[in-house]
Parts: structure tokens; sequence; C-alpha cells
């Protein structure tokens, strides 16, 4: 289980708990959190499950894949701390991360 | 005119002929005739990756289940882009090179120079000029009389939307028109006369745009052309004609058919499912879903192709290095398998943009979120002004295996009450 905390665009703040195993996308989407698209269903096929991890966890997480990356660079709004969300497993270590999310999906 | 009457003539019944090797469903008679249903349908259960020995357009394999085409959207890395992005292969004598039908790294770096331009910020400020332009071309309609949606709304609106998105001289937006309906134009159509004339045509415009290059270079603006002329990885292409006239055609297509044939879609299918006409009337804030439905109902492309730059073994099949591989949207988009009740047309779909018209993977179109848009201010404007659109005959239907849409559909408006 971890907490993972959802940072609306407008401030709005919402924190739910998630199963180990699930992908951050799933967390979001089960619990009716905003924000978050998800066309493909996961399948890093989209990139409209783009979000942006709190400064104080970028580290912790699985490095980036090839095929995240080049998803995400499809999105001109990309930065430094930008995700795809269904390509981030939820497990205890990351239990208390913050999520932004981005004003617009693609 | 002899082919369009043997056609005519033609048994279309896909369980007529055997499942082998010349089972051919890239035919756009096929769907002029609104017959390729039955024949996606048959290879999706019989034979999901189907490769047909010899077609008009050499052999190839059809992809028809949406979960296999979303493998080969997704891996662009055994599945290239590179030289062609339709099942028609491109004329080596008249190359038209496109972001859309390179491979990374080009492509990447060619995207990254145009996308801002439909990015969802710049769709915003875009937002209220869309509305107007929509309001004026329909409240310019006639009530109660037949007219042709295709051309008094579909085309007027789109065209006049593109004209914006390029900064193009508005006067002259007719050429937008013509230019787009060319560059996919079916050997069989008649659209244009000879390969020759479709050829001087498309040097036309790129004259046309090559003098707005010009005029823009070393000014940055928002429009596509100046950021083309202006963009570090672009800035170069007009040395490159073919390169400028290829990437112009893409945006041209690729913001004018697609929503173009979604517009008229969108009428034909509330008209063919009329108690959707009544929950959208009951509830204007289905345009949301309705939106991404109309867009997966119509799949205004009906395929993408690739070719395998490795052998690969797909679903159960062996497909060679070099191999042609057409992914069928249309096909996709109607597999029960992915989709609930597939061939219906429901505006309050659970994950309505779950679909596969835009593609998947690093080629997923760019404009999606401008088409939706674009369709959803169109649906704003129509139900607050009409009481609904009847489709008063069959529309007549685009001769190609490409782009699947429509020449002309006749309606009549009805006033609300």
């Amino acid at each position: 289980m971890a907490k993972i905390k959802f940072v609306q665009f407008d401030g709005t703040e919402e924190t739910v708990e998630a199963e180990n195993g699930t992908s951050l996308m799933n967390a979001a989407f089960d619990n009716g959190i905003s924000g978050i698209d998800a066309d493909c269903g996961g399948e890093c096929s989209c990139a409209t499950c783009h979000v942006l991890i709190d400064d104080a966890w970028v580290s912790k997480l699985a490095p980036i894949s090839e095929q995240e990356d080049s998803m995400l660079d499809l999105n001109p709004d990309r930065a430094s701390n930008s995700r795809l969300s269904c390509q981030i497993p939820v497990t205890e270590e990351i239990d208390g991360i913050v999520i932004q999310m981005p004003e617009f999906q693609y | 005119m002899s082919e369009a009457v043997d056609n005519e003539k033609r048994n279309f019944d896909p369980y007529a002929i055997p499942m082998d090797g010349k089972f051919n469903v890239a035919d756009g008679f096929l769907f002029e005739a609104d017959e390729q249903w039955k024949w996606f349908e048959r290879l999706r259960n019989e034979a999901p990756v189907h490769f047909c020995e010899e077609s008009e357009y050499g052999p190839y394999w059809s992809v028809t289940k949406f979960e296999d085409i979303m493998h080969v959207d997704k891996n662009h890395g055994i599945y290239s882009s590179e030289g062609g992005i339709t099942i028609v292969d491109q004329d080596e004598d008249f190359p038209l090179p496109m972001f859309i039908a390179m491979d990374p790294p080009t492509h990447d770096v060619q995207r990254k120079t145009v996308s801002p331009v439909v990015a969802p910020m710049n769709l915003a400020k875009m937002e209220g000029l869309i509305r107007e332009r929509v309001c004026t071309i329909l409240d310019g309609l006639p009530v109660g009389e037949e007219f042709d949606w295709v051309n008094r709304v579909s085309i007027e609106l789109t065209t006049q939307m593109l004209a914006t998105l390029f900064d193009f001289p508005f006067e002259d937006r007719a050429k937008l028109t013509r230019w787009s309906d060319l560059a996919t134009a079916d050997e069989n159509s008649d659209i244009v006369e000879t390969e020759e004339q479709r050829r001087e045509e498309l040097m036309e415009c790129l004259e046309y745009f090559g003098r707005l290059w010009q005029e823009r270079a070393g000014k940055p603006g928002d429009d596509l052309i100046s950021m083309l002329a202006n963009g570090e990885s672009t800035k170069d292409m007009l040395e490159r004609p073919a390169e400028y006239l290829g990437n112009l055609i893409l945006l041209i297509v690729g913001g004018n058919d697609t929503t173009r044939n979604s517009l008229t879609g969108g009428v034909l299918a509330l008209n063919q499912f009329p108690e959707e006409f009544d929950k959208l009337k009951a509830n204007h804030d289905l345009i949301n879903s309705m939106v991404p439905e109309i867009i997966r109902w119509q799949t205004p492309l009906a395929h993408m192709r690739r070719i395998a730059l490795e052998d690969t073994i797909l679903n159960g099949q062996t497909i060679k290095k070099g191999d042609k591989v057409v992914m069928w949207y249309v096909s996709g988009n109607r597999d029960e398998d992915a989709i609930e009740r597939p061939n219906d047309f429901i505006i309050d779909r659970d994950k309505p943009r779950h679909h596969l018209s835009f593609g998947f993977g690093i080629h997923r179109c760019m404009g999606n979120r401008l088409g939706e848009m674009q369709l959803r201010i169109a649906w704003e404007e129509i139900l607050k002004r009409f009481d609904h659109i009847e489709v008063v005959s069959e529309p007549k239907r685009v001769i190609s295996a490409f782009v699947k849409g429509y020449t002309e559909m006749p309606v009549i408006l009805h006033a609300k009450k």
C-alpha cells in the first residue's frame, strides 16, 4: 500500500491509497481523480496520462524507458520531472509521493 | 467509366469467395459502396493477420484486431513508417517526404517544430475565432430546404479552420480543399484526369506556399508556415522543396479530410441511431463523449501502413523483413473483443477515447485535440439553432481505401419548435 497525493492544476489536493502492483495511472482512475485521460489504457502509447513528479521523488522512481521517453517527447510542454503515470508502478517505496497534474493532456 | 459500371454488378459478399491469398480488402469501390464491414468481420474471425498476395498495391498484410494494431503502432522500431503511410507506394520519381512517413530521429525533430501550433494552450486562444466562424456558417444555412451538408458545412468549416492555422489568404481558401482532395485522390476517382495534371497542381501548391514562406522567413509568427520557416530543425526545408510540399500535404490532409468527414459522419450516425439523438437533445453535455465516439464510429482514415524492418511474429503469423503491413483502424474500431457493441453508435460510452482513429505510438495524430474541439464547437452551435438535421437520402462515399468519407450528403434542417 502507498499513499499518493494528487495535486490538480488549480491547486486542489486529493490523497488516495493504492495497492502495490497497480500503476499510478490506475490509482488515479480507480479513485475518480480527474486530469488523466489514458486513451490507450496503459500501453505507453498515447501520452495522455502525463503527470509531473514532485522533485523530491523523481530520483526514487524507476528510470524512463526508451518507449516512455519517445512518447513524452511528443509533448511540447515536457518538463524535467514529466512522467507517464501508466509506467510508474505503485510500491512501498513511493508511499507519500506527490503528483502534480498538468494543465492539459495532449 | 467502364469500371464503375462493372462495379455496380459486382458481388460484394465476402463469404462468396474463399479466404485465401486473393482475399483483398484494399479496394476503394468496396468502401464507396460501404460494403467493407463484413469483409473485415470475416478477417477478424478467420484470419486476423492475413497476407494478401496480390492487389493493385502489391502484396500486403492486413492487421484487423484492436490489440494487434496497437502492437504494430507501438513498435516503431520493427514497423517502419519510412517512405509512406498508406497502402499506396510513393512514386519513385515524385517522392514527397513528410515527417509522418519518417522514423526517428528526423521524425521527432520535425514534428516538434510544428506541434506547438495545435497544443492545447494555443487551441484555447483559437476557440473564440473558431466559434465565430462556425456561427457564421450555420446562420447562413437554409431551414426546411434540402442542401448538401458536405459542401455547405463540413468542407467550408474545415477549410476555414485550415486557412486560419496556415494564416492562408482567406479569399483563396478553396485552393486548400482542392489540394487536399488531390493529394489523396484514388486513381479510380474522378478528382483528377491524369497523374501529370495532379503533379502540375501540386507544384502550384508548392509555389504558392513557397511565396508565403519567403514572406514569413525571419519573422516569427504563430502560424504553421512561420513556424516551419523559422524553426531550428526546419528553417532550411525550402531548399528541399519535395520535403516542404510533403509536409504541407500532411498538414492539409491531416487538418482537413479527417474533420470534414467526421462532421458529416456525426450527422449520419445520429440519423441511423435516432435514440442517441434524443439523448443528446435532452443533455447537451453528452457532446463531450459523443465527439470521440463520432471519431471512432467514422474512422476517417481507414488505415495506416508500415514496412517490417526485420522478420517478426504477429499473432502467430511470420512477417518477413520488407513486407508491407496495413493496420486497418476501421476494423480495429469495430472489434468486439476491444469495444462493446462496436457497430452501435453510443454517445455516452464509458471510455470513449479508447479508439484507434488517431493511431497510437509516436505517430499518434498531432491535431487530435484540435479536431475534437472543432467537432465540439460545431455540435454546441448546431444544437442551439436546430431541432434536428434530417439526412434525406444515402450519402455518396469517397472511392478510397484510405480516406473514409463522403462527397455528398443531402439534408434538411428542422427549426427548433
